[in-house]
């Protein structure tokens, strides 16, 4: 299958990574060869097998859902690109 | 004195525990080493101040008797664990200078078993790759070159740096982290030993995340032995990441007996590829002569999926990784570049942040999982993994652990496949199928190609019997005397 400039701009915006329109083109070709390529796994028939969840048999841990670390505040911003006073800052949101 | 760079992790132990040398002595030897290998480009950071000062404290320890399984053994770590107070990237723009104010929780288990920082090394960015070129600080270069010959050649990826610094005697072990063979496949260009261990061995926690159903780390070294010694360190059950095994780290090193007699070992046809190289299936041949000749009982097994384990692989890894990587939106940390409103600085952020390949896969992802095609492609694929883990589970019916090569070729030039995706996802073929399955695989350096070059065997275990294969990997090694090293350009 393969996948256009369309596409390309679609899947950009759905991965919010900015594309010019002068990527689209050689973007389009190397994702289509990459997706011509695994097609051939339609080959396999899979009807009645199970998707694989887990490649380790384990059983899901439960725990206590508790506070174990507080006030955090400072550590947590402080590699934000911008912040004020412990919180992340962005461009307004809301009109 | 001695050259103390030149010995193993094992051999440097045995000296410290003896007094023979110290800590400080160790370490500063390594620290003049990495300051002099700038040509390499193994090493991003350097920490070569706080390396000395965590040997200080290692001899003080040692000499009030309360030494830990690694104390004073300076080690390397890659770029993608989280190391508190140092920079940690991942390779990529998007991080920018992001220094963590907590420490990953293999890197916790080396500091606390007295392991020295050396600094951070080099890799694909967010470990995408398999030749280090795609970093933002530029290629790392392997210490091998062919014989007779000045150009450049790629160290294998995404742990380039690992291999690169561990080949080059630029520290005595490295943490590295293998998706889809990126411990396995630079060890094999290298010269060195890669292990990557049953997935849920190691704890994932603060190790950036690429795809975290396939993830996982483990060490590169110079010998089995060293990779052992520091596997016992790494791995642990941690609360922290429920996927990592709550069961018993055994003391992998004591697994090291010499003694294969009676081991089943497994040839999977299925490797045996099409146009494979005379020196790669010579490479094969030897590794199953020595082990036969060590007592083992070789046996043919079929793992009919084997060539459906890289086209599910690029749509399972790529499909997590742009899920994974959907945190990088310029608000929280790293890089941010401003734009008319939010979406506009997302989508900025990432354009400027990520590099082609990163891109690349993110895009291959989205598509994957994106309406009308999650079934076709995303869910297809593990289905084929499930299908290609019973092969496996039906192999080890008949054998205990699987011999195949670790690469089909040695290493290449750098930029000789940077622009070629297809054929760079290629050098995966023997390491893939083992991440799919979790199993655990080690590369041990096994011969020479006909240019003068490493080549490695693979052997892969069974789920949580990495003992069992580090006896079988000792074996191997001790057969294949390899000792070769490379010259050291980069000094001049």
């Amino acid at each position: 299958m393969s996948v256009d400039e369309n596409t390309v701009r679609r899947i950009a915006r759905l991965a919010r990574i900015a594309v010019t329109e002068e990527e689209l083109a050689p973007l389009a070709k190397d994702l289509t060869n990459i997706i011509d390529w695994v097609e051939q796994l339609s080959e396999v028939e899979t009807d009645h097998v199970a998707p694989m969840t887990s490649v380790v048999e384990t059983e899901i841990k439960l725990r206590e859902d508790i506070v174990r670390h507080e006030h955090f505040q400072r550590e947590v911003t402080q590699n934000a690109p911008q912040s004020e006073d412990g919180f992340f800052t962005v461009p307004k949101v809301i009109e | 004195m001695t050259d103390l760079t030149k010995l193993t992790l094992a051999d440097a132990r045995a000296k410290l525990v003896s007094k023979e040398i110290t800590a400080s002595e160790l370490t500063q030897a390594h620290v003049e080493a990495t300051e002099a290998s700038s040509k390499l480009n193994a090493y991003v950071t350097l920490t070569s101040e706080r390396a000395m000062d965590m040997a200080k404290a290692s001899d003080a320890r040692i000499a009030k008797g309360e030494s830990g399984p690694l104390e004073g053994l300076p080690v390397g770590v890659k770029d993608l664990f989280c190391t508190k107070g140092v920079r940690t990237t991942a390779c990529s723009n998007i991080l920018d200078d992001f220094t963590p104010p907590y420490e990953s929780t293999v890197t916790s288990n080396l500091w606390n078993a007295g392991a020295v920082l050396l600094g951070k090394l080099n890799n694909d960015e967010f470990a995408m790759g398999s030749s280090n070129e795609t970093s933002r600080f530029g290629p790392c270069i392997n210490p091998w070159k062919a014989t007779d010959s000045d150009v450049d050649l790629v160290p294998g990826g995404s742990s380039g740096g690992s291999s690169a610094a561990v080949a080059a005697h630029l520290a005595l072990a490295a943490t590295a982290t293998d998706t889809g063979g990126s411990i396995r496949q630079p060890a094999s260009f290298t010269g060195t030993v890669g292990l990557k261990p049953t997935y849920g061995r190691c704890s994932r926690w603060g190790v950036v995340a690429f795809a975290s159903s396939l993830d996982q780390a483990g060490p590169v070294t110079r010998s089995v032995r060293d990779a052992a010694i520091m596997l016992t360190s790494m791995a642990s059950h941690d609360e922290k990441d429920t996927t990592s095994m709550d069961m018993a780290v055994p003391d992998f090193e004591a697994a090291l007996t010499g003694d294969i007699r009676g081991l089943r070992v497994g040839i999977p046809k299925e490797y045996r590829l099409d146009g494979m190289s005379s020196e790669i299936e010579k490479l094969w041949e030897d590794g199953i002569n020595w082990l036969k000749a060590a007592g083992a009982e070789i046996v043919d097994v079929s793992l009919p999926h084997t060539k459906y384990a890289l086209p599910a692989y690029y749509i399972v890894a790529p499909a997590e990784a742009s899920s994974n990587l959907a945190r990088y939106d310029g608000v929280r940390y790293g890089l941010r570049v401003l734009g008319n409103d939010i979406t506009d600085m997302y989508e900025k952020t990432r354009a400027a942040g990520f590099g082609d390949e990163v891109r690349r896969r993110v895009l291959i992802g989205t598509y994957v999982l994106s309406a009308g095609y999650y079934d076709a492609y995303y869910i297809k694929a593990q289905k084929i993994r499930t299908l290609i883990a019973q092969d496996f589970a039906e192999a080890y019916k008949k054998c205990d652990v699987l011999l195949t090569p670790t690469t089909p070729t040695p290493a290449f030039a750098v930029g000789e496949k940077v622009d070629d995706p297809l054929s760079m996802y290629l050098n995966d073929v023997f390491t893939v199928p083992v991440n799919l399955a979790g199993l655990p695989g080690i590369s041990i350096p096994a011969g020479l190609s006909k240019d003068g070059l490493p080549l490695g065997l693979q052997l892969i275990g069974r789920t949580f019997d990495e003992e069992t294969m580090l006896r079988a990997a000792g074996v191997l090694e001790e057969a294949a005397g390899f000792t070769a090293e490379p010259s050291t350009w980069w000094k001049n």
